[in-house]
């Protein structure tokens, strides 16, 4: 996994962020066993407990659930990766939308230019 | 959750210099805690009083449930600014003096990490570059299982991806049951390893908080509220 970190959030809501991105795009899929908070802190670089802040947020929102004795697995339920799709679909949209409206692009330029420049 | 460090009313003086007024701070145990500030703000003086290399000239200060001495040095694993070895010793020649010193220090955990970093044992001290024998240090340094470190400038000389090898080194062998103590002003490099950062300027702790309250709160991270704070 690749991490990065920007500097204007707290590290353990962009873990959560990109964790979640992993589920979205199948990258984690459902039932996948996840590394130890110690081995995924490593590879990232981070503090333990902030690893293991965002790992409890993300159990708690049910996206990722823990067994006692084997670890900590991403949840078995197909439609979150779903939701999180569409979830980061929208926050690139508001974006983009967003953007292009302080450019002074009408609704149809911008259609133009997803049509021209989509390949 | 227990507290490994405490100082109260922590006060130094330099002859008519004061270099530390009055601090009071606990560190707990678990946690990795950055203790920043600009040069001259006390940092090393405050670390080489908890190791007992200075002594206070007022005030308490308490590692564990001990005062300062010789049980403190048995849990406390300390990096100086500067490495001390000899030039004339071999590496091999360190990792023994560490281990007739220290009862917590793991020989092995020594060799596989200079091994990593391609250090033979039979090198010279003299024959190593400054950096190099910062990370002879700190191998020895944190090989130890001790219950507190205090690092201080642990990346002063080293190139940015020995940087990260450090921090590496740092989070694979500390746990739980310790705390650890890293003085720098390379605030960028060390921000996400930290749990919470004490800002220290002319002697005064300024601020003690977690960096996800500071990013949360302010919005920006730890490096750019020091900027703020310090400006000069």
């Amino acid at each position: 996994m690749d991490w990065k970190f920007n500097n204007d959030s707290p590290i353990y809501q962009q873990i959560m962020e990109q964790i979640k991105a992993m589920i979205a795009t199948g990258i984690l899929k459902a039932g996948d066993k996840l590394p130890s908070v110690r081995e995924l802190a490593i590879e990232a670089e981070v503090n333990p407990n902030t690893m293991q802040k965002a790992l409890s947020e993300l159990e708690r929102e049910g996206l990722l659930c823990s067994k006692r004795t084997s670890g900590r697995f991403v949840s078995d339920n197909p439609a979150n990766a779903n939701n999180l799709q569409e979830e980061m679909m929208m926050d690139c949209v508001k974006t983009f939308i967003e953007n292009m409206k302080k450019l002074g692009y009408s609704l149809n330029d911008c259609l133009r230019f997803i049509e021209k420049y989509w390949d | 959750m227990k507290n490994i460090l405490e100082c109260h009313n922590l006060t130094k003086k330099y002859g008519q210099k004061t270099a530390l007024d009055n601090i009071s701070l606990s560190i707990e145990t678990g946690k990795i805690t950055g203790l920043l500030g600009p040069n001259g703000s006390g940092k090393t003086t405050l670390i080489k009083i908890a190791s007992g290399i200075l002594s206070a000239d007022g005030g308490e200060i308490l590692a564990g449930e001990n005062k300062i001495g010789t049980e403190s040095k048995k849990i406390i694993s300390y990096l100086p600014e500067r490495p001390y070895f000899t030039p004339a010793m071999k590496v091999s020649e360190t990792i023994k003096f560490f281990k007739d010193f220290y009862q917590d220090f793991s020989e092995d955990t020594a060799e596989e990490m200079l091994k990593k970093l391609d250090i033979s044992p039979d090198a010279k001290i003299r024959t190593l570059s400054k950096g190099t024998r910062e990370k002879v240090q700190l191998v020895l340094v944190m090989s130890r299982k001790a219950k507190l470190y205090l690092l201080d400038e642990p990346m002063g000389g080293v190139d940015p991806a020995a940087r990260d090898f450090i921090l590496k080194t740092i989070l694979k062998n500390y746990n739980e049951n310790a705390g650890i103590i890293i003085s720098t002003h390379l605030i960028s490099d060390v921000e996400k390893v930290l749990d919470d950062v004490i800002f220290i300027k002319n002697g005064h702790m300024v601020l003690h908080k977690s960096v996800d309250e500071i990013r949360s709160e302010k919005g920006k991270s730890v490096d750019a509220l020091f900027r703020e704070v310090f400006a000069c």
